[in-house]
């Protein structure tokens, strides 16, 4: 329990999808100009890693694992994912048809979100290390915590990003520098704020 | 060899004026995140391009017998497939690479330039321009990180594709590597200033 605790707050933080490893960016950037489609999307990342990651374990404990299938594993993660973000498109549109009218471009676009498939393989590559590193994920519950844990990392740096940008709207940048290049300067300095997490410990 | 004037642009666009990184802003994960070095980005450039020129062939091949409906999952697998290959052809041939690459690797099934492409051009063009714009596309990226790497690579540690190359004196006489490059950072921001450059180049040709 400890140590899916330590691995949660260890994803959100100092491992965070956005700003250690850059997953997830083209959605990130192009989605992050207001603040309300941002926390949508978010909440759609978070549910389809939540979904995604742990299925995906179990097919790697348990079936690819064993039989020495380990090659295979790109495709059928990748079909696992694409089905799911699949399925809750239809359960949105059904559900929440508001949801569904600003999200409904980028929900297909989440089945090539790679913080969603670089989760799993992530995970792949943590099931082998040692259970003591805090990094490790041993069993069912730890792949919960990474799931919840980097799709929450992934809202909070969306969010975030979303807020200063409708701030920026206001200020004078230099014109071939508008738009997308600014963003990427900011994301940097984000990134380096993010990074005096990377000490953390629990 | 006489090319259509359509065919040639299908090429030469992504290479300047439509570049997927800069312009399309698609596959930036991995174009940042395999950028410390220049031998990944080199391999990484070279692996996207072989991978995107063939996906784009298979699909524009088939494009005429896939249901519109499970179009995102029949390119998916193909994309899958090819990078799978790709990823064990790495691993028996250049091991320290594609360890170092890590999940990156994998992650090119989701390289948004992929799908982009295959969307956007395969699905309604014929397999000779496909060609075409597969391989512009990738090396338009291509050419993204190796400039990005270089940079990083250069004034990270000095070399250039493990070679030291700023020689001793210079660092006898005060000069230090800067150790941000090696940060996730820098990346995003030398991909900002790339951005900038291209912009405001473009702005005057026009």
């Amino acid at each position: 329990m400890e140590h899916a605790i330590s691995l949660f707050v260890r994803t959100i933080f100092a491992d965070n999808m956005i700003f250690a490893f850059f997953l997830g960016m083209c959605s990130f950037l192009a989605v992050s100009k207001d603040v309300k489609t941002s926390a949508g999307l978010g909440v759609a990342v978070i549910f389809v890693q939540t979904i995604t990651l742990p299925v995906n374990y179990l097919l790697q404990v348990h079936v690819l694992a064993p039989l020495g299938l380990g090659y295979l594993s790109f495709i059928l993660f990748i079909a696992v994912i694409a089905a799911i973000t699949q399925l809750v498109e239809m359960i949105v549109e059904k559900v929440s048809p508001s949801l569904y009218a600003t999200l409904g471009i980028f929900l297909p676009l989440i089945a090539v979100n790679c913080a969603i498939m670089g989760g799993s393989l992530f995970m792949q590559q943590r099931v082998l290390l040692d259970p003591e590193n805090v990094k490790a994920i041993a069993n069912l519950g730890d792949a919960f915590a990474f799931a919840v844990g980097s799709g929450l990392g992934w809202m909070l740096a969306i969010v975030c990003l979303a807020g200063i940008r409708e701030k920026m709207e206001y200020n004078d940048v230099p014109k071939p520098l508008q738009g997308i290049g600014i963003t990427f300067i900011t994301v940097g300095l984000m990134a380096l704020a993010f990074m005096c997490f990377s000490g953390l410990n629990i | 060899m006489a090319l259509s004037k359509k065919t040639k642009e299908a090429f030469l666009g992504p290479l300047n004026a439509n570049n997927p990184v800069l312009v399309q802003i698609l596959g930036i994960c991995s174009a940042l995140a395999v950028t410390v070095q220049l031998k990944p980005a080199l391999v990484m450039g070279i692996s996207v391009t072989i991978i995107v020129a063939l996906s784009n062939v298979v699909i524009a091949l088939i494009r005429k017998s896939i249901p519109m409906r499970i179009r995102i999952i029949v390119q998916l697998v193909v994309v899958a497939a090819l990078v799978t290959i790709v990823s064990e052809v790495l691993k028996a041939f250049a091991y320290d690479v594609a360890m170092q690459l890590s999940v990156y690797i994998g992650l090119i099934i989701t390289n948004c330039i992929l799908m982009g492409r295959l969307e956007a051009f395969a699905m309604t063009n014929n397999v000779k321009d496909s060609l075409m714009d597969g391989l512009g596309n990738g090396l338009g990226y291509a050419m993204i990180l190796v400039m990005v790497a270089f940079v990083r690579e250069l004034l990270g540690s000095g070399k250039l594709l493990g070679f030291q190359v700023i020689p001793q004196w210079c660092y006898d006489h005060g000069y230090s590597n800067c150790g941000m490059m090696f940060m996730p950072a820098m990346a995003l921001i030398l991909v900002g200033c790339v951005i900038w450059a291209h912009r405001s180049i473009n702005e005057e040709n026009k």
